[in-house]
């Protein structure tokens, strides 16, 4: 049985409001989401993620409250293995919901080239990797218009270098396409990356709702203690040093250095610290060959398993979360207020 | 040549082709749906209908032909309204041929449908819905050039299987020239009247007809599965 409300809400909020009762599976979701950028949906898998997608697309049996049948929802869905039509040609897939939309506000010529389609208008679907089928479907999906967007693990079945390619991609729909997504993933990693919004979800509800940076600096939430704990910066290059190859990129708490060359001064680059990277020390640290230190205060500490605890670091406006023993915060007797060093081992940069 | 030029071998040929092809049409027109059906359904009603659709297959062509003499006939069920309708009896006429041929090879129309349906990616239907694709539109958009294999295994099954039938055309048709007159019938009255010449040359045709199209059907099997 389901009582479902799909795609209501203001023009700022998409409200998702979905019950779904299975014999062994309960989905109860009454949630408002921003009605633009990507909004991450991160669970463990049998969480009820896909479930939620189907519910929201008409997908799933036995809808009673909204009977407003799949094709005239306007939402569009991307599955984690791209489900192109084989009797057509790339052009003629992603021309398929286009002429089925009633009124098209989405530049054909803009899809095709920002997913870099151009060359392969006239294939066949059955002669193309697995990255380049995925970005075909995306494109269909645009060019439906469609009021939302659902990707259903849209990497999963690609190889890691598959999704290396395909991930500048996703960055670019972000950037450049007003249409809101929802983006499911089991990949905090992924989620740190395109999203702006995020909503765990945890047999069959939602555990947590709210913008990327905040919710990942929590420290209540199971799902994001252990190796999937860790935050979300975002940064400017400011020197590259070119003997070394290393680039110092500014965030409101200091400065941090990562390898590589980045350079773009206007545009922010996000940068991932995963909380078990994060270590803490009262003093500045003296002959280390860790290259961040960051001075903060401590906001938050938190038990999070038996022997570990969660700390939350404030520098500048930003967070750093670090996962430390339980026995060094008794012996370094870290409480809220403390200044502190940080000392970061690893930054991943996310874009 | 010689046989092709011989009108007591063409006009039974002529007719068995005439029946063979009206039967394949209407076949895959009522076929398209009911295997549709049979291949989405969860219906408890399911191994019902297949039962019946399968029957023909097993039943002899002598059961088949009586109850349809039976139901045809100027006072059975369709016949008797078949006669308000028209005037004209369905019993040895060529419109009987082609009620009874439907029955005798629904299964061969019904189950390679059946099949190339059922065995459509269910995610690529829900694409299309999600796509801007009612239910019809994309049965017909997606999943019947999807199945073009189904429908060409249906067209030839259908097609040789009522150019073979004998049973059921001698039940229900009779032997009236260019009315029911069907090839196999002329092959079985040749052979009655010890017309042996014509009994080869028509059966000789049958048997190269049957291997033409049952290699031809192989092979686009085997250039589809390779691809």
């Amino acid at each position: 049985m389901t009582g479902q409300k799909v795609v209501a809400g203001t023009d700022t909020t998409i409200a998702l409001r979905h019950v779904l009762r299975r014999s062994d599976f309960k989905l109860d979701v009454d949630v408002k989401i921003p009605a633009r950028g990507i909004t991450g949906l991160f669970g463990e898998s049998g969480s009820g993620k896909t479930t939620l997608l189907r519910c929201i697309a008409g997908l799933e049996a036995g809808l009673t409250h909204d009977r407003r049948p799949v094709h005239r929802r306007g939402v569009g869905y991307v599955f984690q293995e791209p489900q192109l039509f084989p009797h057509l040609d790339v052009l003629g897939n992603i021309e398929y919901g286009m002429r089925r939309c009633r009124a098209a506000r989405v530049d054909q010529g803009q899809v095709v080239d920002m997913l870099g389609l151009s060359g392969l208008l006239d294939r066949k679907p059955d002669g193309l990797s697995g990255g380049e089928a995925q970005r075909v479907a995306i494109a269909s999906v645009l060019l439906r218009s469609p009021r939302l967007v659902l990707m259903d693990e849209p990497l999963a079945s690609l190889d890691q270098r598959r999704k290396e390619e395909l991930l500048p991609y996703l960055d670019r729909l972000h950037d450049e396409l007003s249409v809101p997504i929802v983006y499911v993933s089991h990949s905090i990693d992924e989620v740190s990356r395109l999203c702006d919004h995020l909503l765990l979800i945890d047999n069959g509800r939602i555990v947590a709702n709210g913008e990327l940076h905040e919710v990942l600096s929590r420290l209540d939430l199971p799902l994001l203690s252990g190796s999937n704990a860790g935050c979300v910066v975002d940064a400017r290059p400011q020197r590259f040093d070119k003997a070394f190859n290393l680039t110092e990129l500014a965030f409101s708490g200091g400065v941090l250095t990562v390898p590589g060359r980045y350079e773009s001064r206007d545009r922010s680059v996000r940068l991932r610290i995963a909380a078990q990277d994060v270590s803490i020390c009262l003093s500045r640290p003296d002959g280390t060959t860790i290259l961040n230190v960051i001075e903060a205060t401590i906001d938050d500490v938190r038990t999070v398993g038996p022997s570990s605890s969660l700390v939350r670091l404030a520098a500048g406006e930003d967070y750093l979360l670090a996962l430390i023993t339980r026995r060094s915060v008794a012996r370094l007797d870290l409480k809220t207020g403390d200044r502190v060093f940080a000392q970061v081992k690893s930054v991943t940069v996310r874009r | 040549m010689v046989a092709i030029g011989n009108s007591s071998i063409f006009a039974p040929l002529l007719l068995s082709a005439q029946l063979a092809l009206v039967t394949t049409i209407l076949l895959l027109l009522i076929g398209m749906p009911l295997a549709w059906w049979l291949s989405q359904t969860r219906s408890g009603f399911k191994p019902v209908a297949q039962a019946i659709v399968a029957m023909p297959i097993v039943l002899p062509p002598t059961v088949l032909g009586f109850y349809l003499l039976i139901l045809l006939g100027p006072n059975g069920a369709i016949g008797s309204w078949w006669v308000q309708l028209t005037g004209n009896a369905l019993t040895f006429s060529f419109s009987g041929l082609v009620i009874a041929s439907c029955v005798y090879s629904l299964p061969f129309a019904v189950q390679p449908l059946q099949n190339a349906f059922e065995s459509l990616p269910r995610q690529t239907l829900e694409f299309a819905w999600t796509q801007g694709a009612s239910k019809l539109d994309a049965f017909f958009s997606v999943a019947v050039p999807m199945s073009l294999r189904g429908f060409v295994g249906a067209a030839v099954l259908s097609f040789a299987h009522t150019l073979g039938e004998f049973g059921v055309v001698l039940m229900v048709g009779g032997n009236i020239p260019g009315e029911t007159r069907v090839i196999s019938i002329a092959i079985y009255d040749s052979v009655e009247t010890l017309n042996y010449g014509d009994a080869h040359r028509m059966s000789l045709l049958l048997l190269a007809f049957a291997f033409a199209v049952l290699l031809l059907m192989y092979m686009i099997n085997r250039r589809w599965s390779t691809r």
